[in-house]
């Protein structure tokens, strides 16, 4: 692994009530790779997810993105006293990091969800056109007496040209809601990728997929991080996925991590073995 | 494809249709002064021009209310707080000072002794067309405050109350609003609000008629001003609707956590259509306060947030253009077409059962009953009357 790292996560827990349900991770993307996380029901997945986009707060750790410090955390006031994590202290008198996910999202990383998310009142054109709003430059009165114009064209022709290439420029006036389930993924990473991302967070983006449309998903996933030179951390359940386009992947099981290493290391290492198909005795 | 790069013309016809609108209005309120004999409606002491103004003045009140809770999904309803602090705003700064020693008799005379429409006269002269000059920027600038203090207010307690969700927030500016009306008729601020008492002698809608020297009426503007002022600022909220920031509101409506994810700041923008919305809400008592000719406190209970609650549901919650055709069809039975309710009537000797004093309401109530079980959409739903496309599809019939 050479590139450089564009997402760090050190550390990091997230304890809900009594609960851990992410503990102690600590885990690097590099640039321009296709990084997994995989781990069984409730292993903690999306909620690792959830801290890095700013949904949660995590109890304690640190995750930089891009080499700076994004979110950090120690446990404080009522958590520190029940807390069960690990490196309690670590972080401990350093300056606490929250942003919220907009402000996540605006330094270049976006999301897609696992149960679809897409703006339900919306057509398809205007899903990908509000991903758009954040990086306009205008402001409510120069949006109100039509100042931005010229940005406003440019924010239709970008969502226009994204939805051509993703080839849904089709659809582009059908309610969102409307599309086949396949198309509705594609739509929601188009509309991830509208806010010019350099991380794409992919959060089981094969769900509810045949085999076939899960075959297509792998060659989509490849051909956007090669197109808008991203970086791709994805979270699946479909091992054939994972394991076939992805560089390095992440297990986790009950919040900690278990295994780490290429597909081929991972696929024959015990310990997953046993988290996925259960331990005899 | 073009159609969607290039939308902005779409919204044409409809400011082309509330043009011919404010004239037509000049021209019903004017009409029997040109053509006598005509019946008593057309008249202008008629029911009917009670009905178009304070239509007029509750549209725009609903059109904001929808702003808020059928485009950006803030239960909110604190509308009469905002509309109370419109109406006092205008009310303290348009008193004519030298009245403001007799609407203030009970506390020696006024805080802000002065008129912004005397500002004016004095810069413009007051009689003849200076005078005209100065009510009209004076009342102007007075409701361009009136909306500024209301979106202050909203900014403030924006910060508490917006973090909180539904009924939760439904709740906070409910009494918040309640909080407004107790204060207001606080005899302690009594040089600014004149405690419990009402505050009159402002410019009012009839202010606006034209006369001659001899105090003729020679054109009538009293309904056309509250017309043109509510058509200005709805035409303001369609603009922001559809642009960039108003796609960012209807994304915070459909789903908040995606909105987030897609990089639309929810504190920011929810501020940002509270504040808009308390804005308007705030011209709209300063409107209200011209319509009933006074301001106070009394006036701007809960049931009148209640009221314009109603309106946006029968209009469609999410449709400016529903919003205000349920205003004008509220205002007209409340206040004309069910007041027949209220009277004891006889057909020949048949005296007709239930009718008496207080039945319309019952009536009312089962009509509104109805429509929100059955018509839970509303009149428009979330689709907006489109005056360019009747136009086109009506060419299109006619062309085989």
């Amino acid at each position: 692994m050479d590139n450089k790292i564009a997402l760090h996560l050190e550390n990091v827990t997230m304890q809900f009530g009594g609960v851990v349900s992410v503990n102690n991770l600590t885990l690097d993307v590099p640039e321009h790779k296709i990084i997994a996380l995989i781990g069984p029901n409730g292993a903690g997945k999306t909620t690792a997810f959830n801290c890095i986009t700013g949904v949660y707060q995590p109890t304690n750790g640190l995750i930089e993105f891009m080499g700076k410090p994004m979110v950090r955390s120690y446990p404080r006031s009522r958590d520190a006293k029940n807390y069960k994590g690990e490196n309690a202290g670590k972080y401990a008198g350093e300056s606490v990091l929250s942003p919220t996910p907009d402000e996540i999202t605006k330094l270049g990383i976006a999301r897609t969800f696992q149960n679809i998310r897409l703006w339900k009142s919306m057509t398809v054109f205007e899903n990908v056109l509000i991903a758009k709003h954040m990086r306009a430059k205008q402001n409510v009165f120069s949006a109100i007496f039509r100042g931005n114009l010229q940005e406003e064209k440019r924010m239709r022709e970008e969502t226009m040209a994204l939805l051509c290439e993703q080839g849904l420029d089709a659809y582009k006036d059908e309610p969102a809601t409307s599309l086949p389930y396949g198309l509705q993924r594609r739509l929601e990473i188009a509309r991830a990728l509208a806010t010019d991302p350099t991380l794409l967070l992919l959060d089981e983006p094969a769900a509810g997929m045949n085999p076939q449309e899960t075959l297509e998903l792998a060659d989509f996933v490849q051909e956007i991080r090669e197109r808008y030179g991203l970086t791709i951390f994805l979270i699946e359940h479909h091992m054939d996925l994972v394991m076939n386009i992805s560089d390095y992947i992440y297990v986790i099981d009950f919040g900690s991590e278990i295994a780490q290493g290429v597909p081929e290391e991972v696929q024959s290492d015990q310990r997953v073995i046993e988290a996925y198909l259960g331990v005899t005795e | 494809m073009n159609k969607n790069v290039n939308e902005k013309q779409n919204l044409l016809p409809a400011f082309a249709g509330i043009a011919v609108l404010l004239l037509l209005v000049i021209l019903l309120e004017n009409i029997s002064d040109m053509i006598p004999g005509l019946p008593q409606v057309l008249q202008p002491t008629s029911p009917l021009f009670t009905v178009l103004k304070k239509a007029a003045v509750y549209s725009l009140v609903a059109v904001s209310m929808n702003l808020l809770n059928g485009f950006t999904g803030l239960f909110s309803l604190g509308q009469a707080g905002f509309m109370l602090l419109g109406a006092y705003a205008y009310a303290i700064l348009t008193v004519p000072a030298e009245q403001k020693d007799q609407v203030y008799y009970l506390f020696g005379g006024c805080a802000f002794d002065f008129s912004l429409v005397d500002i004016f006269q004095g810069i413009f002269g007051s009689s003849g067309a200076g005078g005209a000059v100065s009510l009209v920027l004076g009342c102007l600038l007075a409701l361009i405050l009136a909306g500024c203090v209301a979106g202050f207010f909203a900014f403030l307690i924006g910060f508490p109350v917006l973090r909180l969700k539904s009924d939760y927030l439904a709740i906070a500016t409910l009494g918040f609003a309640e909080i407004l009306r107790a204060i207001f008729q606080w005899q302690r601020l009594g040089p600014i609000t004149n405690g419990a008492n009402m505050i009159k002698g402002f410019p009012t809608f009839s202010s606006f008629n034209i006369t001659d020297g001899s105090g003729n009426t020679v054109l009538r503007l009293s309904t056309f001003v509250p017309f043109l002022i509510t058509s200005l600022c709805i035409v303001l909220i369609v603009l922001l609707i559809h642009s960039s920031y108003g796609r960012a509101f209807k994304s915070i409506r459909d789903d908040e956590i995606a909105a987030e994810a897609m990089g639309v700041g929810l504190f920011k923008h929810k501020m940002l259509s509270f504040v808009i919305s308390s804005f308007f809400a705030g011209v709209g008592g300063a409107l209200f306060a011209m319509y009933v000719a006074n301001a106070q406190a009394k006036a701007f209970t809960s049931t009148m947030t209640y009221e314009i609650l109603l309106i946006v549901v029968i209009g469609g919650i999410g449709s400016v253009s529903g919003s205000v055709i349920a205003t004008f069809l509220y205002v007209a039975c409340s206040e004309w077409w069910l007041r027949f309710l209220d009277s004891e009537m006889y057909i020949g000797s048949f005296k007709v059962p239930l009718l008496r004093n207080g039945f319309r309401m019952v009536v009312f109530s089962v009509v509104i009953m109805v429509i929100v079980l059955f018509f839970s959409q509303g009149i428009m739903g979330n689709r907006e009357l489109n005056i360019g496309g009747l136009f086109k599809r009506k060419a299109e019939k006619r062309q085989p």
